[in-house]
């Protein structure tokens, strides 16, 4: 469909997403899954597109400049590659490079943003605790003040990048109970007292790290908090929609693959004597997955207008982008299924892109506020 | 030292080709168009060039329609100065290009003219032959290698035998082959700036050149459909199918 909010640069900086896709992950993307791994020099291949520096000064190596709909692009046709894992492997600097930014300090930016915004190093964003992720304001990782340094004591779990990255951006508890008690520190993986494990074995993903942190009376210089004491929910709040938009594009990505993939298939192979393109039941479901793509990118392409409008002080469309995550993931739950039944036995094979989809639906429905929780999320955005 | 790098707009490399039902052309409506993959490889030797301080300025040349402003805008993206736009609807021949080219050089005099050694949409291979002739320029085609010392360039020639080296002087017509370079990707930064890279647009008409077609397209036709292979049992079975079905021996 055609975007009327097209422009030339959005356009160009698609096409470059989409052609390094193309040549620079999708033939490597089995082998990387298998293996659990992505080079290091992908990280800095994408960097210097420059897909790690929206809203980022020029200053600290970023963009100098934001666009929503540029962002959504890169989700999307990063969800095109058929390994999630890929840019999640990436992924954690995109979720914590903006905490840092808009909160850190003058010499902290400059020490950390450069790196990580090249690729050279990683960051990544720690809210999840062992005792659970959805309820956000309850977190239990205790920050004590001591003389020049905050001494964190608690655990993490489920962080992406968590065992490579360089620099961690982790809610603790400074306050009281709830939401008004939790600040930002940016933990250094060279801090005293931290240390870190890896999650084996995810149903999804491979090819990306996911770890649990334990800080034991791990310290951190008190110019590693980010933004005011006891002010670290709301920023964990805002910081959330951007996550969950790039989720969406990345879930609108995902259902395009499966599509064309079914397509391919349905074309070449043949059923009851003709190919399977022929049978009406496969017909409908490929109508059925178009039109759940055409209404995802058209939601997605409005929302990107709203948020860009946001910067010139519109509100920040968060029912909207709420209902979006888990109306994406549900619509990425039917492309999925509907693939693997046109693929049907050779799509329960490993090495196929339809099946890694099927299996990364659910990261996508749990990860970054599950579908549950969004909803609720929206229903609270409607006042009740 | 100024360069000229032509960037043909073409069907997408990826895009599976096919035949308008009249049989007059190959189809373009609603196919996805990309920058000439020869084309991408020039530009980046140029870029390059300038990057190593031999160049001074990268100009990126498109003739065609009014959509060509965006292969030119991907050439400024990947670090050419600035863009010269031939605007016709016109179907234009490897002559009329090396006419218009000609043109173009005759006002902008640079010292190499870098163009690929085909586009992929007809696979002429004539253009920048074509282009040294009209300008009495020595040429370097088929370029996997490119060396400047001072005025002359050392070539290496992709040849049927292997790799043949020659030394040309400047100016001079070069064409691109495929192992010359790999071509980088436009990073957004890079987007970004080439917004605001001039692009100059003129008419055919304005360059003195006319372009009315010298061939005839009788008719285009698919390839015919290959058939799956076979699987022989014997020697004899093979030697009676090439004598018989495929009528060789
Ligand atoms: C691969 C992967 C990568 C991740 N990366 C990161 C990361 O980088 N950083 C990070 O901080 N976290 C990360 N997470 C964690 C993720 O954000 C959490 O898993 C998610 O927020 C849910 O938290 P939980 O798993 O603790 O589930 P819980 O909060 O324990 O919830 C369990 C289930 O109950 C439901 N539920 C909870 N409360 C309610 C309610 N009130 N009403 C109805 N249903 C409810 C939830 O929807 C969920 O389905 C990642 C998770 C995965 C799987």
């Amino acid at each position: 469909m055609k975007n009327p909010f097209e422009t030339e640069e959005r356009r160009a900086f698609r096409e470059t997403v989409a052609r390094f896709v193309e040549a620079e992950i999708k033939p490597f993307a089995d082998q990387w899954d298998e293996d659990g791994e992505i080079p290091w020099e992908l990280h800095e291949k994408v960097g210097a597109l420059g897909a790690f520096g929206f809203g980022i000064d020029e200053a600290y190596g970023g963009l100098g400049f934001d666009d929503c709909f540029m962002r959504a692009a890169y989700w999307e046709e990063m969800g095109r590659c058929g390994a999630g894992g890929v840019p999640a492997a990436m992924g954690g600097r995109n979720i914590s490079v903006a905490p840092i930014h808009d909160l850190g300090n003058e010499d902290l930016k400059m020490r950390v943003l450069p790196n990580v915004i090249a690729g050279r190093t990683g960051s990544s964003l720690a809210i999840t605790e062992p005792g659970g992720g959805s309820d956000v304001a309850n977190l239990k990782t205790q920050a004590r003040q001591d003389g020049n340094h905050w001494v964190l004591n608690g655990s993490k779990t489920f962080i992406t990048g968590g065992m490579k990255s360089d620099h961690i951006v982790v809610a603790a508890r400074t306050g009281g109970e709830g939401l008004t008690g939790v600040s930002l520190f940016l933990v250094d993986h060279d801090s005293p007292g931290f240390s870190r494990t890896p999650l084996d074995r995810k149903m999804g993903w491979w090819c990306s790290d996911q770890a649990t942190l334990y800080f034991d009376d791990c310290r951190v210089p008190a110019t590693n908090m980010l933004g005011e004491q006891d002010r670290g929910f709301i920023a964990v709040m805002n910081n959330f929609n951007l996550e969950r938009i790039g989720l969406v594009a990345q879930c609108l990505g995902m259902m395009k693959l499966c599509l064309a993939e079914s397509i391919a298939w349905a074309q070449q192979r043949e059923t009851f004597g003709k190919p399977m393109i022929r049978h009406q039941v496969i017909r409908h479901k490929i109508a059925d997955m178009s039109a759940r793509i055409d209404a995802l990118e058209a939601l997605v392409n409005q929302i990107c207008w709203a948020v860009n409008e946001s910067a010139n002080g519109d509100d920040m469309p968060v029912a909207e982008i709420s209902k979006a995550k888990f109306h994406a993931t549900k619509a990425l739950e039917f492309c999925a299924s509907e693939a693997m039944q046109i693929m049907g036995g050779a799509g329960y094979l490993r090495g196929n892109a339809v099946e890694r989809t099927y299996r990364e639906v659910k990261v996508m429905a749990i990860g970054g506020g599950s579908e549950e929780i969004m909803r609720d999320l929206a229903v609270r955005q409607m006042g009740l | 030292m100024k360069l000229l790098v032509a960037v043909k707009r073409v069907v997408d490399y990826n895009v599976k080709v096919r035949v308008k039902s009249d049989g007059t052309g190959v189809e373009t409506a609603n196919v996805k168009m990309s920058m000439n993959p020869f084309d991408e490889i020039g530009i980046e030797e140029a870029v390059r060039l300038k990057e190593a301080g031999t160049a001074t300025e990268v100009i990126a040349i498109s003739l065609g329609v009014q959509q060509c402003q965006e292969t030119i805008r991907t050439a400024l993206a990947m670090g050419a100065d600035r863009g010269i736009h031939v605007l016709t609807d016109d179907v234009l021949e490897p002559l009329a290009v090396a006419k218009l080219m000609k043109a173009i050089v005759d006002k902008e005099s640079p010292d190499m003219v870098i163009l690929g050694k085909q586009a992929i949409d007809d696979d002429a291979n004539q253009t920048g032959q074509m282009l040294a002739a009209l300008l009495g320029w020595p040429q370097g085609t088929f370029a996997s290698k490119l060396t400047a010392n001072g005025d002359s360039l050392e070539v290496v020639r992709e040849v049927d035998g292997g790799l043949e080296t020659i030394k040309i002087s400047l100016p001079a017509v070069i064409t691109t082959d495929l192992r010359l370079n790999e071509p980088r990707y436009a990073s957004l930064p890079n987007i970004m700036k080439a917004k605001k890279k001039p692009i100059d647009q003129m008419a055919p008409a304005d360059l003195g050149v006319d372009v009315t077609p010298r061939l005839e397209t009788v008719s285009v036709v698919e390839p015919e459909k290959r058939e799956g292979g076979v699987k022989v049992e014997t020697v004899a079975e093979l030697i009676d199918k090439l004598q018989n079905e495929a009528k060789v021996i």
